[in-house]
């Protein structure tokens, strides 16, 4: 069993802090690591990696910190977000050069089974170069795959795949973290996070701002006052008879019909339809309008 | 050493046209020592060919490509990050790559220089020259190994070493001179070749020690600093 342990982790640049004081504890299974763009998860993950020194703090993979150690590499898997490749290499090339950099003993065997593991072996023999990103993408996962780590840390892997590889990743992904594996994915897409993995680690403005699993922080999150849309045969009228009810804390009239501020999801969804009902105005559309990630993460913060 | 490294590290270099830019140099070396010989007067074009185009031209220019270019290419594109996630002493990646710089450097300098050599004066002068121009690579593929992880612009801090301090200063300020690799492969060239074509200024013992402590000093330089290779995030 491999654990990736942060402790207390810092870093800044100059001015700017990056990553503000972030402990967390990565175990088997499958790990979503949540943030907006420019949140650090790229910093995070770079310093779980040993790319990048923490200011303060320790990294450490089995007690071994990750910063100048890289002997952590036999038990440690990186495919970063930079889609570099040699790409005058074949995918064969590429991987085998991997299983023989890790000194494997029979490294032939080692790279076959992981481009099989991608489903990769039928274009194994043509260019890096003449691949599609996503057929790029799996052949480096591959070759981070080929000593069999403990441990597999993916930086944004969906990036520029179509609906389909970015099934075949996920489900990949899945299959390491059933195996016993430690794997830790960045994506800045909700629902990647969400088919992927239960357990998330959302990162903000470089802080923890929420731990676990992904359906709790969810239901948690409901006490934030929702924004919706409506739109209606009346919409003056409905604006009236909505601020009278308690779950409602503001309307406003606008071109495209009404915005409502609620207190609370369930109370005014259950509401709606009766005040309408009521009034006899005809509810033609409603839609929240706060679901993006962006509202769930600055409510996060405030919070 | 490590053989798949070295391997992916030439495949690398023979797959960039940058490496295309090596050849017209060692012909002209060639060509201007054959036309400077068949005029008939070694003595005024031995200097100004072999070392002037050869010495401190061909060998710096071809180490400053290739040196550049085993290590500061893969930094620069990112995929030395998939030799630094492996098991691998630093140092033995870094000796790998000077191996290669080392080698290549070595065939294309060294091959002309014997031909230039001996077109001006015989065996003796070509033995000599491509045995300094090998001392030499080895000297400036260190240094160019070193510059790569120590500076994001290797190639021009490289070429204001080369041009400035080694062409420039060296000429006028005597002092410089002791730290010019330039300077080293002249003396060692001068004494092997046993030739008054050519005349070193620094003394024999001066060149060895210090080509040796370039060497030493840019091979360790390169490991620590590769030791610590730092991803920027690019978000952050």
């Amino acid at each position: 069993m491999t654990t990736l342990d942060l402790t207390g982790v810092s870093r800044w640049y100059g001015n700017v802090v990056a990553i503000n004081d972030i402990t967390m504890s990565l175990g088997p299974g499958v790990t979503g690591l949540l943030g907006p763009n420019g949140a650090g998860k790229t910093t995070l993950l770079h310093m779980m990696a040993g790319f990048l020194a923490p200011s303060r703090g320790e990294v450490t993979l089995d007690k071994e910190p990750t910063w100048r150690h890289p002997e952590i590499y036999r038990h440690l898997g990186l495919v970063s977000e930079r889609e570099a490749a040699h790409g005058f290499l074949t995918g064969w090339e590429f991987v085998y050069a991997s299983a023989k950099l890790h000194g494997l003993a029979d490294p032939k065997g080692a790279a076959k089974r992981a481009l099989e593991l991608v489903e990769m072996t039928e274009s194994q023999n043509r260019r890096l170069s003449t691949y599609s990103k996503g057929m790029r993408q799996r052949t480096r996962v591959a070759a981070a795959l080929v000593h069999d780590p403990g441990v597999l840390l993916l930086d944004e892997p969906f990036n520029g795949m179509d609906p389909r590889q970015r099934l075949h990743m996920m489900e990949l992904l899945h299959d390491l973290g059933d195996e016993g594996r430690t794997v830790l994915f960045s994506s800045h897409i909700l629902e990647e996070v969400e088919q992927v993995s239960g357990t998330v680690q959302v990162i903000v403005a470089g802080r923890l701002a929420a731990s676990g699993d992904f359906r709790t922080i969810r239901r948690l999150m409901t006490h934030r006052p929702h924004v919706f849309a409506i739109v209606s045969s009346d919409d003056r009228r409905l604006a009236v008879a909505l601020m009278a009810s308690d779950s409602v804390a503001g309307v406003s009239l606008g071109g495209e019909g009404l915005v409502v501020h609620a207190g609370d999801y369930g109370t005014f969804t259950r509401e709606l339809p009766r005040i309408a009902l009521a009034q006899g105005i005809r509810v033609r559309r409603l839609t929240p309008s706060d679901e993006s990630l962006e509202s769930v993460f600055s409510y996060l913060v405030a919070a | 050493m490590n053989a798949t490294i070295a391997w992916i590290t030439a495949r690398g270099l023979f797959g960039r046209s940058r490496f295309l830019l090596l050849f017209p140099l060692p012909l002209i070396l060639i060509g201007m020592a054959w036309l400077g010989s068949s005029l008939g007067h070694p003595e005024e074009f031995a200097f100004p060919v072999l070392g002037g185009i050869g010495i401190a031209t061909l060998l710096p220019v071809t180490a400053l490509i290739v040196g550049t270019a085993v290590l500061g290419s893969e930094i620069d594109d990112g995929t030395v990050v998939h030799i630094l996630t492996k098991p691998i002493p630093r140092w033995k990646i870094v000796l790998s790559k000077l191996v290669v710089a080392f080698g290549v450097t070595t065939i294309t300098v060294a091959v002309p220089m014997l031909i230039a050599g001996i077109v001006t004066d015989g065996w003796r002068l070509g033995l000599g020259l491509a045995a300094a121009s090998a001392v030499g690579a080895l000297a400036y593929s260190a240094l160019f190994i070193a510059l790569s992880v120590l500076t994001r612009r290797p190639v021009l801090v490289g070429l204001l070493y080369v041009m400035i301090w080694e062409g420039l200063l060296s000429n006028a300020v005597s002092g410089t001179r002791v730290l010019s690799i330039q300077q080293y492969v002249i003396s060692l060239a001068h004494k092997w070749a046993d030739t008054s074509l050519i005349n070193g200024t620094v003394s024999i013992t001066v060149a060895f020690i210090m080509s040796a402590v370039f060497t030493a000093l840019g091979f360790c330089f390169a490991t620590d600093r590769l030791r610590s290779f730092s991803v920027a995030g690019e978000t952050s």
